[in-house]
């Protein structure tokens, strides 16, 4: 179809692209000014009276573009010239498009008045965006913003790559330094750094403006001094002979749990609550990763799961469990969850495990609700509370320590525990027959089936085996929070869960708990805060973005098994290796031989 | 009232090779209402080589299907070493030797060359025995070997051949069910590939072939049936079939340079 064009113009290319991209920019930046973030998160500052993460939300946005409007364009017959002071225009004129969007948003909220259904047409959306200083400034404003942040972008195309990299890398520090404050802050207590803190946060918050400057520089000369090393260190790793290698790799994730479990001791409460929270959603993607990303079930009722760990350890432990209270310890409860998880995923699984992959979906996500609003009913109420759930969980008592909600670390610590063992079950099925067949089903279920396999069975396995992980994670929930409610099992739970594994990679162990750690840990879960608290409602509409951009950029995940990555991006490959005439002719080698 | 396309009578003559390895025995097959193998008898013995002919739609993928077991018979009966397998699950019959190349290789795609070759032992537990034969197929394709670890989508059709049929042998079957082997191959390959079915076929294995590239499968074949419609219409031994006058004019006449 993509017939080898007539080459274009190089320059009227550059215009389409600048219009095409500049128009991109200016409507995410009147986007965002409308959806309110702006107004809304400039409370959290950033860097102390310079940068709050309101205006972090707009002006990202130029940067991106510029950066992506002088990309290198390979078109077919067309590469652009080379990099030089043309593609700063372009990025200049890219941001000053979009900045004049947000010039325009100004001017047409100050003189028209559309609150009524755009709730952020405010004077306080207006005032953001004039900086408080009268809509001439607003307007002038933001075409220099815009351009300036549009000549940054496609400035990192142009200065040489070292250069490139340390301003980058300068960029994302700030940006990640003032971001996890809370978190930073938390640490270098924990260690008797507060000094550290004191000079590198603001009283009330924020960078100051001195340590922002500190710190680019710094990263600056660290990453200047640093290039190479990196590379030096892959090379020699690659060098190493198989058995050096697997000692280093030993050696390498020892001291990953080491630090891991060390960590705990020096954060304070907020931040390990964080830390079992994320360690909660951990288990409950891994367990999921082995339905989607193993065996290709797209389960989006898996919440259900999480449900029935939670209250079979209410039923059984609290005194208050309207039903049976046999206040079992959590040791036994443990087992009992395990077949309770196992039977409900039997039961849910066998009607639907027939269907196909679509169907299949639209059914679990029924049953998920279905049994939250069981959960709810009055006709159960006798059973398991209804709405006023199940309280007064007790404690988790191990004998030499108890866990429970008031102190997050020993949380922490339980979560890791069911974590280990769901990453140790993970890694073990996925190299198994299992495992194999798992992954031949949803290769090729016909073909599977060919082969001798049992679908219908592999796959009720891999439903059992994903249930029983929620309900792990179920289990330490109710002892952590102490009571349960039908509340805590919304859909949403199954979506988010859903997002972390796709985003951090379908069907790869590192690239779920990495998922879960960044997303969970930053944005935060349904009902649980992240690092960045401010978020509040936006997190959704984040998740949501993220969630669309990886499947549209990045199918493999944030942490790409080289394997997956490859044959996701095999069709992509192959164009551009054809492009640049690298791809051997083996077809044809044989067809002559 | 003379049917032309009524079995001729050689078809009694079926080579005596004892009890039939697979059979039909008056096999009825619907896809919902739609009538498909319409009292289809077939019998492949030990050890050979037939093939089945016949146009789109005729219904030899649907045969196929229904000896591995995808497919139940709505009447008749599917016979493996004498033993009527009609309610016996595909994993049975796998076990008990037979094997399918499915239409088009149909390889999993993302997995690697080794786990495509391990899933085709999929249901035998003896480790030494599934290494020997992971070992003999690299020596009939030495390609495979220095594929293993790459995606099998990532090869080149030759090579997904080989790996297909190299997944079908490692469930150490008695018969391979092959559907359709030359297609999608280039026209060079083909010539290659039914030289190879038949060094698979001489090494003893019992195979029964779908195909459309009618004369170059009755060249290797021992014998062949035609149907038509679901029906069988012709069964006889190859050398036959090969001169036969309608055979001819229908599927060989203009076909011999598909
Ligand atoms: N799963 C199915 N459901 C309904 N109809 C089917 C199904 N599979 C096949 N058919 C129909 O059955 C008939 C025979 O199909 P079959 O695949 O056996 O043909 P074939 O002889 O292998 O043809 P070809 O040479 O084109 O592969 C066709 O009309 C097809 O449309
Ligand atoms: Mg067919």
């Amino acid at each position: 179809m993509n017939e080898l064009a007539p080459p274009r113009q190089i320059l009227d290319q550059d215009w389409r692209r600048v219009l095409q991209f500049g128009g991109l920019c200016a409507l995410a930046l009147v986007f965002i000014a409308l959806i309110g973030m702006p107004v809304q998160l400039d409370t959290r500052i950033l860097i102390r009276r310079h940068l709050s993460l309101g205006y972090l939300s707009l002006i990202w946005i130029p940067i991106i573009m510029g950066y992506l409007v002088s990309k290198e364009l390979v078109l077919e017959g067309i590469i652009s010239a080379k990099k030089g002071p043309r593609d700063l225009l372009t990025g200049a004129l890219t941001g000053m498009i979009g900045g004049a969007g947000l010039s325009l948003l100004a001017v047409l909220i100050n003189n028209y008045n559309l609150r009524d259904p755009l709730l952020n047409w405010s004077p306080q959306t207006l005032e953001q965006l004039n900086f408080g200083n009268g809509i001439g400034f607003g307007i002038g404003i933001w075409l220099l913003i815009g351009a300036a942040l549009g000549i940054f972008g496609s400035a990192l195309h142009v200065l040489p790559a070292l250069t490139a990299k340390a301003v980058g890398t300068a960029l994302l520090a700030v940006i990640l330094v003032s971001i996890l404050e809370t978190a930073i802050t938390d640490l270098l207590q924990g260690f008797r750094l507060t000094f550290v803190t004191d000079s590198l946060y603001a009283k009330r918050g924020g960078l100051s403006v001195v340590s922002t400057i500190v710190l680019i520089v710094f990263v600056m000369l660290v990453t200047v001094l640093a290039a190479g090393q990196g590379e030096a260190l892959r090379e020699k790793y690659d060098a190493l002979d198989e058995p050096k290698r697997k000692s280093t790799n030993l050696t390498l994730s020892f001291t990953g749990v080491i630090i891991l479990l060390l960590l705990p001791l020096f954060l304070g409460k907020i931040m390990n609550e964080l830390l079992a929270n994320v360690g909660l959603f951990v288990l409950l993607a891994l367990g999921l990763n082995i339905v989607v990303g193993l065996a290709g079930i797209l389960d989006l009722g898996y919440v259900a799961f999480f449900a029935v760990g939670g209250y079979t350890t209410a039923v059984l432990t609290s005194p208050n469990s309207p039903w049976i209270s046999p206040e079992l310890h959590f040791g036994i409860v443990i087992l009992i969850v395990i077949v309770a998880a196992a039977i409900v995923g039997l039961a849910v699984g066998a009607p639907v495990i027939r269907m196909r992959g679509d169907y299949l979906a639209i059914v679990t996500l029924g049953f998920g609700e279905i049994i939250r609003l069981l959960f709810l009913s009055d006709w159960l109420a006798p059973y398991f509370g209804g709405a006023q759930g199940i309280t007064n969980i007790p404690p988790v008592d191990l004998g030499f320590a108890e866990v429970k909600g008031s102190d997050p670390r020993s949380v922490f610590y339980l979560v890791i525990f069911f974590c280990a063992v769901a990453i140790y079950v993970s890694w073990r099925l996925q190299g198994s027959r299992l495992g194999r067949a798992w992954m031949a089903i949803r290769e090729d279920e016909k073909v599977a089936e060919a082969m001798g396999i049992n679908t219908v069975n592999a796959k009720l396995m891999a439903f059992v085996v994903g249930a029983i992980l929620a309900s792990f994670s179920g289990a330490v929930f109710a002892a952590k929070v102490g009571s349960i409610f039908p509340s805590s099992f919304l859909i949403l739970v199954s979506i988010i869960i859903l997002v972390v594994v796709i985003v951090g990679g379908m069907g790869n162990i590192t690239g779920v708990i990495v998922g879960a750690v960044v997303l969970i840990g930053v944005l935060g879960g349904p009902k649980q805060p992240g690092l960045l608290q401010e978020l509040g409602t936006f997190k959704l509409l984040i998740y949501g973005a993220l969630l669309i951009f990886m499947m549209l950029k990045r199918p493999e995940g944030l942490v790409p098994n080289a394997r997956r990555s490859h044959e996701l991006h095999q069709e992509e490959f192959l164009q551009d290796a054809w492009l640049k005439g690298i791809v051997d002719d083996d077809d044809e080698e044989e067809v002559t031989a | 009232m003379t049917d032309p396309t009524a079995p001729t009578p050689e078809a009694d003559q079926s080579p005596d090779k004892g009890t039939a390895l697979l059979e039909f025995r008056k096999v009825n097959t619907h896809y919902g209402a739609v009538h498909i193998l319409k009292d289809v008898d077939l019998a492949i013995y030990p050890g050979e080589l037939v093939c089945l002919l016949g146009g789109n739609a005729s219904g030899k993928s649907t045969t196929l299907k229904t000896l591995l077991g995808m497919v139940t018979p709505t009447s008749g009966d599917v016979v493996l070493d004498g033993e009527i397998v009609n309610d016996k699950p595909i994993s049975y019959r796998v076990e008990r030797g037979i094997t399918m190349v499915p239409e088009n290789r149909r390889l999993f795609k993302r997995l690697s060359v080794l786990e495509n070759l391990q899933l085709g032992a999929y249901l035998r537990s003896d480790k030494d025995g599934i290494a020997a034969d992971m070992q003999h197929i690299f020596e009939l394709f030495p390609r495979v070997e220095e594929r293993l670890g790459q995606k099998a989508g990532t090869l080149s059709g030759g090579e997904q051949q080989m790996v297909a049929i190299g997944r079908a042998l490692m469930s150490r079957p008695r018969v391979l069910l092959m559907d359709e082997p030359s297609m999608g191959l280039a026209p060079a390959l083909v010539q290659v590939n039914f030289e190879l079915i038949q060094q698979i076929h001489e090494d003893g294995m019992a195979i029964f072939m779908v195909e459309q590239n009618a004369n170059m499968a009755l060249s290797i074949a021992d014998r062949g049936w035609v149907i038509q419609t679901g029906r069988v219409v012709l069964d006889d031994t190859a050398d036959v079939l090969l001169v036969h006058p309608e055979l001819r004019a229908s599927y060989l006449g203009g076909h011999d340079e598909r």
